[in-house]
């Protein structure tokens, strides 16, 4: 499997619970990934890097010879009031989080559809649905992954390939470091169940999308919590 | 079926692993249009009887075959294939051309 940003957080849990599965995973990052495991491999990119995708699959494909499944976990925030937010910004944010997440999917699909199997899980947020001050320009990029997710399963459904994603919470990880407690609170109070998320939460809801047995769930954003 | 199964592993002329491809993909695909393909078959046009999702597994499979034979890392849907006034996926032939430029770019 692919797992995108995986240097940190809850991509490197998630890298580090699939390997434990008996996965050999594919990892990616900006930087380097410190005591890789047996059966990991790395590579150093930017995920909005057109030509260091289509190179990164291309080789994962050439060693492995398939791709069974892919975590698009790779993300950036931007926490700001949407007028004093720069254009480089949102760029920024876009990159990453959308255009980074649909070029893993096209490349990842090429492989998986010739197989005729394969499961994509992409990264939603409960900002997106709670409608977030100050995330403006982070809840519109996830906003988009929903639309990419929903359409892709649309268009894979009968390539065998599922595709759908998780919308975590707020987890403690460095993405959320910068929001003030208060608001924290507040945030974590419109949930149904009032506790921060873990990343167990969000690999549960991974485990299940790969599960054998969700190949009929197709086109779902599954969001913690109880938010949606 | 595994279509890597088709791939002459000598081979690395364009034409022979398109036509390869496409004579391989079209065991699953049973299409009267892609049997015995040359460069002259009309592929993604107003009469074919290929649809998206058939042009789709095509393009990815020589895509994949291309670049595995020439170690390349090349996009065949890429925004000059689709900006081009005469696009490469009309036929076999112009798909060939297309990916004999793409190559000789890189």
């Amino acid at each position: 499997m692919i797992v995108t940003g995986t240097r940190k957080g809850i991509g490197r849990e998630l890298a580090l619970h699939y390997l434990a599965q008996g996965w050999t995973v594919a990892g990616c990052s900006r930087g380097a990934f410190d005591d890789p495991p047996e059966h990991y491999r790395h590579f150093e990119l930017d995920v909005a890097d057109e030509r260091s995708v289509v190179a990164m699959v291309n080789s994962v494909r050439r060693e492995f010879g398939r791709i069974d499944a892919l975590i698009n976990n790779a993300g950036i925030a931007s926490m700001n009031h949407f007028v004093l937010t720069p254009k480089s910004k949102i760029e920024d944010v876009f990159s990453t989080n959308v255009f980074g997440t649909f070029l893993f999917c096209r490349e990842a699909a090429k492989v998986m559809m010739r197989g005729k199997s394969g499961r994509i899980i992409n990264f939603a947020t409960v900002a997106t649905p709670l409608r977030l001050e100050g995330e403006a320009a982070y809840a519109a990029s996830k906003a988009a992954v929903e639309s990419l997710t929903r359409i892709m399963a649309r268009e894979l459904g009968e390539a065998g390939v599922t595709v759908n994603a998780v919308g975590p919470t707020p987890v403690d990880t460095d993405l959320i470091r910068s929001v003030p407690a208060e608001k924290m609170e507040r945030l974590i109070g419109r949930q149904a169940i009032q506790r921060m998320g873990t990343t167990d939460d969000v690999i549960n809801i991974c485990d299940f999308f790969l599960s054998p047995r969700s190949d009929f769930v197709t086109g779902q954003v599954l969001f913690l919590g109880g938010i949606g | 079926m595994n279509m890597m199964q088709g791939m002459n592993a000598g081979v690395t002329n364009v034409s022979q692993i398109v036509l390869s491809a496409i004579k391989d993909m079209n065991r699953d695909l049973q299409l009267e249009q892609l049997r015995d393909a040359d460069d002259t078959t009309a592929l993604y046009c107003d009469d074919s009887d290929l649809d998206s999702l058939s042009l789709v597994l095509l393009v990815g499979e020589i895509e994949a075959r291309i670049n595995d034979a020439f170690d390349s890392d090349i996009v065949i849907a890429s925004e000059k294939a689709l900006s081009l006034r005469n696009s490469p996926f009309r036929s076999v032939g112009a798909l060939i051309t297309y990916i004999d430029e793409e190559l000789a770019a890189k």
